[in-house]
This record gives C-alpha cells, sequence and structure tokens, in this order.
C-alpha cells in the first residue's frame, strides 16, 4: 500500500457506518477504505459501536419465526474473496460503478485536455471522475456544500497540499481551490459534491449547465 | 462483566461452529439472541414491525450463508450483525446497493488467533459498557444516528466513548493479513 496522508475525517467515517451518506459520498469512502487500511481499521471502531447499539435494542420475534427462517437457510455460499486486489487503478467498489477498470471509462471533454465522467448515482449528491492531464488545472471554483476528491492515480496539488493515490480531499465552503495535476503522469480522481461547484471564471460558470458539474 | 464476557465468546464459538459444521443447533442460539435485537433496532430506525420481521430473518440468514467472511478478530458478532443489519436497511430504503470497500480474505491461516479473537470480544464488551454509562443526552444521541435519524451533516463524530483501542486491534490485525498476503 503507498503511503496515504489524507484521510476520511471522523464525522465522515461514521456517517458511512450509520449508513447515512448519500450514495456518491459512499462510492467515495467505500473506495479510500479499500487502499487505507488505517481509515478500515478506524470504520471497524465505528461499527463496533453500532454493534453495542443493536445489543441494546429488543423487540419480540413473530410465532414461529425462527423455524420459518431455519426453512430456508440454503447451501452456504463458500466463495472466499480474491487473495489481492486487481491490478489496475480502480479498487473494487469503483469498477463495480464504472464496469471495469479506467480503460472503461467514457470521458466527455471540459476543455483544456480536462476530462470526466459522471456515474450514476441514485440520490442528489453527484458523483463524477475526472482526467487531468499532467501539468494541466482544473478551473478555479469554490463550493456550495462539501465536496470529496479522492486520487486514484498521479497527483495534485492546491493551496492546502499535495495529493497522491489515495489521498482524499475534503473540500467545503470555505476552500477556493485551482487544484493542478502533477507533472510526469495523467491525473484521475473520483469526485463528488452534494451541490454544484461555484465557479469563478465567467466561461466555465457558462458552461457548468451544459457539463452539469 | 465477567459473565457477559463468556457471553460474547459464546457468540463467536457458535458462528465458529456454524461457518465449519453448519451446526443448526448453534444457528438457533444465535438467532435467539440476536433476530429480536435486530429487528428492535429496525423498528427504532423506522421500519414497520412486518418488514422489520423479515428484515431481521433476512439478515439471521445473511450470517448463516456468509458465516465464511466472519474474522473474529477484527470485529465481535455483535458489530458484524450490526453491519449486515444496517446494509439491509440501507437496501429496504433506496434499493440501490451500497458501495462497499474490497473484501479481505482470512488469509493462508484457517484459523483466527484465539487470543486476538478473545481481546476482540472483551474490548467490544468494554465499549458497550462505557456505552452505557455515557450521559442520557449524549446517548440518546449516538443511537439516533446509528438508528440512521441525523443527516451526514447532522453528525456529531464525537462520541465521548474509548475507540482507539478497538482500531488499534483491528489495524494489528489488518498489518498481519497484508503480510501474509505478500
Amino acid at each position: 500500500m503507498t503511503t496515504i496522508r489524507h484521510h476520511v475525517s471522523d464525522r465522515l467515517l461514521m456517517a458511512y457506518a450509520t449508513g447515512s451518506l448519500p450514495e456518491a459520498f459512499g462510492l467515495v469512502i467505500a473506495t479510500h477504505l479499500s487502499l487505507c487500511d488505517e481509515c478500515r481499521a478506524r470504520l471497524g471502531a465505528f461499527d463496533a459501536v453500532g454493534g453495542q447499539v443493536v445489543e441494546g435494542c429488543e423487540a419480540e420475534m413473530a410465532a414461529g419465526s425462527l423455524d420459518a427462517c431455519l426453512a430456508r437457510l440454503g447451501v452456504q455460499d463458500r466463495r472466499v474473496a480474491p487473495l489481492r486486489s486487481k491490478p489496475g487503478v480502480f479498487p473494487q467498489p469503483l469498477r463495480d460503478k464504472v464496469g471495469g477498470d479506467a480503460s472503461a471509462v467514457r470521458w466527455r471533454p471540459l476543455g483544456m485536455g480536462v476530462r470526466q465522467a459522471i456515474l450514476p448515482t441514485s440520490d442528489s449528491a453527484t458523483a463524477r471522475l475526472l482526467y487531468i492531464p499532467a501539468g494541466a488545472a482544473v478551473p478555479d471554483h469554490g463550493h456550495k456544500g462539501t465536496e470529496l476528491t479522492l486520487v486514484l492515480q498521479g497527483a495534485f496539488s492546491d493551496a492546502t497540499d499535495r495529493f497522491g493515490r489515495g489521498d482524499l480531499e475534503i473540500a467545503d465552503e470555505d476552500l477556493e481551490h485551482t487544484p493542478v495535476a502533477e507533472a510526469g503522469q495523467d491525473c484521475i480522481c473520483l469526485a463528488a459534491t452534494d451541490a454544484p461547484l461555484r465557479f469563478t471564471g465567467l466561461i466555465p460558470r457558462m458552461l457548468q449547465p451544459i457539463f452539469r458539474i | 462483566m465477567e459473565r457477559a464476557s463468556a457471553d460474547e465468546q459464546n457468540w463467536t464459538a457458535l458462528l465458529l461452529a456454524v461457518r465449519d459444521q453448519q451446526d443448526k443447533v448453534a444457528f438457533a442460539a444465535l438467532f435467539r439472541h440476536f433476530a429480536p435485537r435486530v429487528k428492535g433496532f429496525l423498528m427504532k430506525s423506522g421500519m414497520s414491525a412486518a418488514l422489520a420481521e423479515e428484515c431481521a430473518q433476512d439478515v439471521l440468514a445473511t450470517l448463516w450463508q456468509k458465516s465464511h467472511l466472519f474474522d473474529p478478530t477484527r470485529a465481535s458478532v455483535a458489530t458484524w450483525v450490526f453491519t449486515i443489519a444496517r446494509n439491509r436497511r440501507i437496501d429496504a430504503a433506496r434499493r440501490a446497493a451500497r458501495p462497499e470497500p474490497e473484501d479481505l480474505p482470512w488469509g493462508p491461516e484457517a484459523e483466527p488467533d484465539q487470543q486476538e479473537a478473545l481481546e476482540m470480544a472483551q474490548e467490544t464488551e468494554r465499549l458497550g459498557a462505557a456505552l452505557a454509562l455515557l450521559p442520557e443526552s449524549q446517548r440518546a444521541l449516538i443511537e439516533k444516528a446509528y438508528f440512521g435519524e441525523l443527516t451526514h451533516t447532522e453528525i456529531a463524530a464525537e462520541t465521548g466513548l474509548p475507540m482507539g483501542t478497538i482500531k488499534s486491534r483491528i489495524r494489528l490485525a489488518l498489518d498481519k493479513l497484508r503480510a501474509q498476503l505478500s
């Protein structure tokens, strides 16, 4: 595993553990967790709290409930998980969503070599993949809600720090940034937001409704 | 406390009997303890009694079905039951699969380290005791979050619970697993 320096916040991890995240955010967190044992372990602690909450609940089962359940127990599923992740850029949760690795993505140009692909999710928050050529910048933008950006290939830097594979940037209303992809390798990110981005330039602002970003 | 600890160990042993011997007597004991708790949990999460009954049966059936994925060095049985119940609740609510991280395998060792499994069970129990000792308002807020009544922006991540040791134990188990795999 590569060294990951930017992790999921406690608030987001707890929201993931309690099942309170929109699907788009859940996808970003699950993808990060697939790359980060530290956050996986922290999630385990939040899940343990959930286990103790369940222990404190009780409701009477219907008559014949156990027999009904016993009657439907089938053959146990003994498929063991693959011994290691498949080689490639996308961890499994993202691969499931896209239907393949990075080569399977149907990109749409955003201008200046930047490309994106919107991923279908069931609720208000949106998820998309961003492809930023090495050395290129994503137009200057701020945020109305929360934006999560997870690096999957290459690296980008903005005013706050450098983000490499597995690093998660959590941006809120206070952050206005211009992420620039590092030279050397094109950068691929998975981003999710629960509100439209606010571009500061006029042209990107006009294009926004067209590109749905 | 001692008695409760024996209980947690017992659940682990019963689940391993389900996994290794398809033991239906062990399953029935797990069902009697956990099914009513799962049903209560789902009802507090806003489900009707009828749907919660059906889902609680689903959750216990999943416990049987996927017992080979249970790793007692990374979770107690109660913790594992919670994750299955939570996912069932999400499925029922929005009919969309919840994105889950990659499955991690057991590793080449067929049996989990007994001592580590024991310590995980004890540590989880200490967490339960600490939860019971929290001031009522604080505990109610945590429960509300786990019942799915708070949005992600309403959640206050500071639980006031001692979760550091559990996190460290899971981390060690994961490190061991990665070492075995590489």
